[in-house]
């Protein structure tokens, strides 16, 4: 009887112990996600951290570098061994750099390969927030409004059509995107509007809003979709027609949802590399026109990462476009989340 | 009064339906141009040769198995890893505990950080810092074999990019399971992780093929992320190695057309490559479609 008893005592405790093992490692595997985005925290702003550290002692990059970049300037005269040319090099390095180093990051030049490399980000920000901009002016009126037809006044057929249409838009990958309107969109454009440059800015923010339309438009659906019945029902049994239903009942309610559809679309704009890569003509200006070239940040990146030498000041400077790009997306997106989410759950709560 | 008020839904009609009209012209425009642009290309040939005559000729099949090569090895790690996260996220955790909602937000995140970022978070920690440090422990830092870009740090980086993908059809999947099934296996006397294992797991694996497929249809159609962290212009060679870098076809794609010394007298090859890439990612993003619509139906059958 005992011997039985410790037994089956045994056996319950083996079937806990694979139990408790599997729930350890499914909770630890689980933290996978929440580990890379810290690591891509980290690992991102390390890369970029020594431009913060430029103006200390520790040299990063200057020694090789400065050979090319001083090359037939003052350097030219002095008579260096190889301690010479280090230590000489960090002296005039430094000296130069008290003031330059975030001067010309902020400044208004972006020529990382030329003789006095400038590491002007200002044109890039400027550059993106511009195609950003023109993107989502193309593309939340479309998503919107279409999101709007879809769950309100499309006939079934039409819902049919469009419901796979969007589910193939966003699988577009985002280079064959690029490559349309590299090859097709660029010249057709510049046949209709007769512009100097044929790629430029606003070729590039049109097709960057084919790229932002889905996401636009289906998480507009989500929200559209997630008002209570009993909203709507009221409002008709009220009178209203289903027009006056649609634009002072449910877009009202949905506002936030469309907000964050609005986040969420410019966070993709903003980050999305080789539809500008290839469509914006990348040159590094500043103006006022919308058919100049522009050159993004994520561009900026996309086509100089490639040849850099690693640990060089362009290297870092790289990394921080990096990380300003890693910030901006991941505030939108956890405003989206928490604003939104808690906005939505508060109007909602009870009715679902 | 009343005409105005029938202007008015009409024209707020027109308007909404003229948006949705806008989408299908983008699709379809873009669609009919690549179709008809790269149709007359493909060719056998095309598709099971290597690139000749400075790739001005012959075909893109390196890109194509570099570009299955890639999203094999991205599965090994993101579909087992997007699983089982999302196996604790439903069955683990009560959606209110703190750590369930630090880990949604991860995923959340995740999915919404730009995948160049991704490019340079496998450049940093990947060939940086871990390839470099397994150089320094294998080789004694004297040779360069893992601290380089290659396939493995691209499709892991690409895993990664993927896996809130994964994450999010998976757990989908595990929702449709219906309560009673796990109750009824605990009733039997099942363990949870036993129930797990035996109800749960096998009952939505239409979900974590889903999952798999979606991730895949990803991670083939990104480039971002493996500008720097693996693809290569031209390789006379197929990788057989991790430590090989590869061709991949949407680089192909970006590099053809922006990079090669004659862009037009290429443009057949280009288009043709498209429309390869295109093919492969539909193909994949209906099947995921046609899962999913069926484990939606399962899903209401049980209910």
């Amino acid at each position: 009887m005992e011997s039985k008893n410790s037994n089956s005592d045994l056996l319950k405790k083996k079937i806990y112990l694979s139990d408790l093992i599997a729930k350890i490692l499914i909770k630890t595997i689980a933290f996978i996600s929440f580990l890379s985005i810290i690591l891509i925290f980290v690992f991102v702003f390390r890369e970029a951290l020594p431009i913060f550290y430029y103006k200390a002692s520790e040299k990063v990059y200057t020694d090789e570098d400065l050979k090319q970049e001083t090359y037939g300037e003052e350097f030219l005269g002095i008579p260096q061994t190889e301690e010479q040319h280090s230590s000489s090099s960090v002296i005039h390095a430094t000296h130069e750099d008290d003031k330059s180093i975030w001067e010309n990051i902020f400044s208004s030049t972006w020529e990382p390969i030329s003789s006095e490399p400038k590491y002007g980000i200002i044109p890039l920000v400027i550059g993106s927030f511009k195609v950003t901009l023109i993107a989502i002016l193309i593309a939340a009126p479309i998503g919107i409004l279409s999101a709007i037809f879809t769950s309100t006044f499309a006939p079934k057929w039409a819902k049919e059509i469009l419901k796979p249409a969007i589910e193939i838009l966003a699988g577009f990958p985002s280079v064959v995107i690029g490559f349309f309107a590299l090859v097709v969109l660029a010249s057709f454009l510049q046949d209709v509007f007769g512009y100097q440059y044929r790629l430029n800015a606003f070729v590039g923010g049109l097709a960057m809003s084919i790229a932002v339309i889905p996401i636009i438009y289906t998480v507009t659906e989500d929200s559209l979709s997630a008002i209570p019945k009993s909203y709507i029902e009221a409002s008709l049994a009220l009178g209203a027609e289903k027009w006056q239903t649609t634009l002072f009942v449910v877009v009202p309610a949905a506002t936030p949802g469309i907000f964050a559809a609005v986040l969420l679309g410019i966070g993709r704009a903003f980050g999305e590399t080789m539809i500008v890569l290839m469509a914006t003509g990348n040159a590094a200006l500043i103006s006022s026109s919308i058919f100049d070239p522009v050159r993004t940040m994520s561009a900026t990146i996309g086509a100089e990462m490639a040849e850099v030498v690693f640990g060089e000041l362009h290297y870092n400077v790289l990394f921080l476009l990096g990380s300003i790009l890693f910030i901006f997306t991941f505030t939108l997106n956890a405003i989206a989340e928490f604003y939104v989410r808690n906005k939505l759950l508060k109007k909602f709560g009870g009715h679902k | 009064m009343k005409i105005k008020k029938i202007l008015y839904g009409l024209s707020l009609k027109a308007i909404t339906g003229f948006s949705a009209f806008i989408i299908l012209l983008i699709v379809a425009v873009i669609m009919l141009n690549i179709i008809s642009g790269g149709w007359s290309h493909i060719t056998w040939e095309f598709l099971t040769t290597a690139p000749k005559e400075g790739m001005t000729e012959g075909g893109i099949f390196p890109a194509i198995f570099g570009t299955f090569l890639l999203v094999v090895i991205m599965s090994i790690f993101s579909v087992p890893i997007g699983t089982i996260s999302a196996i604790y996220l439903s069955e683990y955790s009560s959606s209110n505990s703190i750590v369930a909602r630090f880990i949604r937000f991860s995923v959340n995140t995740l999915a919404g950080v730009p995948a160049i970022v991704f490019g340079l978070f496998g450049l940093g920690f990947f060939i940086q810092f871990v390839g470099k440090g397994m150089d320094n422990i294998l080789y004694g830092g004297i040779e360069l074999r893992w601290g380089q870009p290659n396939i493995l740090w691209a499709s892991l980086t690409m895993a990664l990019l993927t896996l809130p993908v994964v994450i999010v059809s998976v757990e989908e999947a595990i929702k449709a399971v219906p309560k009673e099934l796990r109750e009824a296996s605990l009733a039997l006397g099942a363990t949870k992780w036993q129930t797990i294992r035996k109800v749960v797991i096998p009952n939505s694996l239409t979900g974590i093929l889903t999952g798999g497929i979606l991730a895949v249809s990803r991670g083939a159609g990104e480039v971002a992320p493996i500008l720097f962290t693996g693809a290569a212009y031209f390789l006379p060679y197929l990788p057989t190695s991790l430590s090989h870098q590869f061709m991949e076809l949407g680089y192909h794609i970006y590099i053809m057309s922006t990079q090669s010394p004659d862009v037009e007298a290429t443009r057949g090859i280009q288009y043709a490559t498209t429309l390869v890439l295109l093919v492969l990612t539909f193909t994949l993003n209906f099947s995921a479609i046609f899962l999913r619509y069926r484990i939606r139906t399962a899903k209401s059958n049980f209910g």
